[in-house]
């Protein structure tokens, strides 16, 4: 299966205005695993993000989704393996209602009318969203945002999920319900989190990001209780940690 | 409550509204969309004089309301908002035009007086008509039928961004207000200059947040055009209210059933 | 200066909407062939940030009141003309149907005066031909924004006049209101051409990429002088055309509109001739015949005292017809009333 693959050989890339986004990052991700992307404001971890479904292009290195290489042409491509999730709902919540906007992905690949609507519940009953199909995105709650924004990606039933700060804004409750729902999908998962918690209980495995590098990639439980490692992050151990 | 409060509640409570179900409700948006237009036409094509023979359109806003379990006090209050408008420009009716049209007794009426009362019926009609479109109807669906009908693709979504996203720019614009005011509690409104900075800065978000936007779309696989998925039912009940309103808003036009109603009551009296 | 319905008559809203519905669909055309599909956010969410802007007041130096944006100028210098003008009109759908503010029979008529002459007069002639491509001279951007929006304002102003004046609704002079219209629509562009001018160069300072892609995507295909005369010789034939077919209904429409134009307060009576062949040719032609016109003619016992030299005016102001016009009121209500009561028990579900 190794289409599922994702894979970043010396990826390099500045902004147009000169600014470093990654300097040399490198790693290599295998279908299923669930990978948390962390480090300081700056570190270059949306930017890594937005790397790996064509939306930002290298300047130097590659990174490949399975046997594709990341490039204008493949993007369109590689989208429908690479679902990603962002940390503004509003901005992936543009349809007039919930129905509307988790049929789009779907609509775009040539799905339509009984075949979309089934794919449409389907994505909507697996994240418990099913009741809100009528609802227009500005009635709905932070919580609501975030799983139906979730239901838009998963209805164009990509392998591997990108998720950019997910837990962020969303009240205790909501964050266990994400928290709860993540752990029952079976994607590749990559999370971008400063929620340290989140990323324990979700994913085995870390990738610390500083200064456009990787400065640490390994088990997270290890990463989490390496002092040095954190404190030259600017992270810190994860609460539940702290307390043990 | 803030401007910004007020324009939140009222863009989205008629869409609440609108999400009630109801016979009036069912209907196609088309059918209702066509029936108001017809209903405005037939309203404003009275002449200036008219007052009486416009009072039996009443009907149609009384009937659709009562179906449509619409609440009154909230319309006549949204009314009463708008209503400084057409007074404005129609008192000068009364102002200019003296020629006494009618004496009651003592009283002269002149054509002025007559010619503003025409003016603010015509408004309460026609207004009333437009809120109640919306809120049996719901945006959404308006442009749904909009776009059955030919309007153009590219203009249906634009009201359809328009309308999604002027929520979350609302509440930005206030949140700005709201910082700005904090640090000018005295001030009523703001300068010229810290006006600029502020609509500039926002208007370099709002670009900001295009883009993000436009990249969440072709992470979708958006190539340029944007379908709606929901499809409209036609039905006989649809053609019969169409019709049936139509008919009696030209019947009612023509032969102004209040003063036929009026003749045959002072004829009694006679 | 949104019109209402109240104020318009379905010749001078029926022609507006026409033609600002052709122009929205041509707008269409051109943004779809020539803009990038970003067009599709940045366009809606720039409507949002006008119609978010459009609520927050500044104060008008010297004077103790606040004004607020109109935003016609700005969208067509963001935006372009074609992408400029299809936002304007989609914010003043908007606002039509969710705010009252303006009519929807009006709605042509507002999508014209503010769409029209900010985006394809204005604009092209004058904003363009002073303002050069790269947005670099303070002074250029600041008197091409004052100027133009002075210009659009001042239009749009003129056609309200206009527009109220040929539905004969409401009793305003024409100089009267053109003498008060005018000035104060120059005071308003003065503060909105300041105002256009500093967003404008605030983002030329900031992010000048934004201001060049818009313009070199409107740059395009340019909003040539030929398509606006084009446009306003079709408003003026349909308007016209439209105008005295209804008028020759309405002997008092045409005449009286020309009547107050010269500046006669008073209106004698109608010219004799042009009046019978107006209304011959509207009797054989018209398909909504003056029936107030009927009804004032067999209506002279009535305590009407003007009948013979004020044809137009209407039986509603008859005894018969208040009563009959309170009478059938009450039965509309008592209609209502009745359904209420029959629906009461089950009601309509609420979501």
């Amino acid at each position: 299966m190794s289409h599922h693959i994702v894979q970043a050989e010396n990826v390099y890339f500045a902004y147009p205005d000169g600014t470093d986004g990654l300097a040399g990052v490198s790693f290599r991700i295998t279908h299923g695993e669930s990978v948390a992307l962390v480090g300081a404001n700056g570190a270059g971890k949306s930017t890594l993000l937005m790397h790996l479904n064509g939306c930002l292009l290298p300047t130097q290195g590659t990174i490949h989704i399975g046997d594709l290489p990341v490039t204008k042409k493949t993007a369109a491509a590689i989208r429908r393996t690479v679902g990603m999730v962002f940390q503004d709902s509003d901005d992936q919540l543009f349809m007039p209602t919930v129905f509307e906007d988790v049929a789009f992905g779907p609509m775009n690949m040539g799905l339509a009318d009984a075949e979309l609507h089934t794919i449409v519940m389907q994505a909507l009953r697996r994240v418990g969203a099913d009741y809100l199909q009528d609802r227009p995105p500005f009635k709905l709650s932070v919580g609501e945002k975030r799983r139906v924004a979730i239901a838009t990606v998963l209805a164009m039933s990509p392998d591997i999920l990108v998720m950019d700060e997910p837990s962020s804004s969303l009240d205790p409750r909501a964050r266990r319900e994400l928290i709860e729902l993540l752990r029952t999908f079976k994607h590749t998962k990559i999370i971008a989190t400063h929620d340290l918690d989140l990323a324990l209980q979700l994913c085995p495995r870390t990738i610390v990001l500083g200064g456009g590098k990787v400065m640490a990639d390994g088990p997270t439980k290890d990463i989490f209780s390496n002092a040095d490692l954190l404190a030259q992050s600017r992270l810190e151990k994860p609460l539940s940690m702290q307390l043990g | 409550m803030s401007k910004a409060d007020t324009i939140i509640l009222n863009l989205g409570y008629l869409d609440t509204l609108a999400r009630a179900d109801s016979p009036v409700h069912r209907l196609d948006p088309r059918a209702k969309l066509l029936t108001t237009l017809v209903f405005i036409v037939t309203v404003v094509s009275f002449d200036k004089y008219q007052i009486s023979a416009m009072l039996p359109f009443f009907l149609f806003p009384v009937v659709m309301i009562v179906l449509g379990g619409l609440p009154v006090g909230y319309l006549l209050k949204r009314l009463l908002w708008v209503a400084p408008f057409a007074v404005m420009v129609g008192i000068f009716n009364p102002l200019l035009d003296h020629r006494v049209l009618f004496e009651i007794g003592t009283f002269h009426i002149t054509g002025g007086w007559i010619s503003f009362a025409s003016i603010l019926l015509r408004f309460v009609l026609t207004v009333l008509a437009a809120f109640i479109l919306i809120a049996t109807t719901g945006f959404y669906t308006i442009c749904l039928a909009l776009e059955k009908v030919g309007v153009p693709n590219v203009f249906v979504m634009q009201l359809l961004f328009l309308y999604r996203y002027a929520f979350v720019l609302v509440e930005e614009a206030a949140r700005m207000g709201r910082a700005w005011q904090l640090r000018a509690p005295l001030r009523k409104a703001m300068s010229i200059s810290t006006f600029t900075s502020l609509i500039g800065g926002l208007f370099l978000r709002t670009t900001d947040r295009a883009q993000r936007i436009y990249r969440a779309m072709c992470c979708r696989g958006f190539e340029g055009q944007i379908h709606l998925s929901c499809q409209l039912n036609w039905t006989w009940k649809d053609t019969l209210f169409l019709l049936s309103c139509c008919i009696v808003f030209i019947l009612f036009r023509l032969t102004n059933p209040a003063l036929g109603l009026g003749r045959l009551i002072t004829g009694i009296f006679q | 200066m949104h019109m209402a319905d109240a104020l318009i008559s379905p010749a001078v809203g029926g022609t507006l909407w026409a033609v600002s519905a052709g122009l929205i669909g041509y707008c269409c055309k051109k943004v779809k062939t020539e803009l990038s599909d970003y067009k599709v956010p940045l366009m809606g969410v720039t409507g949002a940030f006008i119609f978010a802007a459009q609520m927050i007041n500044y104060t008008i130096p010297g004077t103790g009141s606040s004004g607020h944006l109109g935003g016609g100028m700005i969208l067509a210098i963001l935006l372009g003309p074609w992408a400029g003008f299809l936002v304007m009109a989609s914010i003043l759908t908007v606002q039509a149907l969710f705010f009252a503010d303006g009519g929807i029979l009006a709605l042509g008529c507002n999508i014209f005066n503010l769409g029209f002459w900010t985006c394809f007069v204005a604009y092209p002639l004058v904003y363009k031909k002073i303002v050069n491509q790269k947005h670099q001279s303070q002074m250029r951007l600041f008197w091409g924004s004052m100027l133009s929006v002075i210009i659009g304002l001042q239009l749009g102003a003129f056609c309200v006049v206009l527009q109220t004046m040929f539905s004969g609704r409401a009793e305003l002079p024409f100089t009267g209101f053109v003498m008060a219209m005018q000035p104060i629509h120059l005071g308003i562009g003065v503060i909105e051409g300041v105002v256009t001018a500093g967003v404008v160069t605030f983002v030329a300072k900031a992010q000048p990429q934004l201001l060049e892609v818009s313009l070199s995507d409107a740059g395009k295909s340019t909003v040539s002088i030929k398509f606006v005369v084009a446009v306003l010789l079709v408003v003026a034939i349909v308007t016209g055309g439209a105008i005295s077919w209804f008028a020759s209904g309405h002997p008092d429409g045409l005449e009286w509109s020309m009547f107050k134009i010269s500046g006669s307060e008073e209106l004698d009576t109608p010219d004799k001739p042009v009046y019978e062949k107006l209304s011959g040719l509207q009797e054989t032609t018209a398909f909504m015949p003056d029936y107030g016109f009927k009804e004032a003619e067999s209506a002279g016992d009535e305590g009407e005292e003007s009948a013979t030299n004020w044809p137009a005016v209407d039986a509603g102001t008859t005894v018969a017809g208040l009563v009959g016009g309170l009478l059938t009121l009450l039965i509309a209500f008592g209609i209502g009333f009745l359904l209420k009561l029959k629906l009461k028990p089950q009601g309509p579900v609420k979501v």
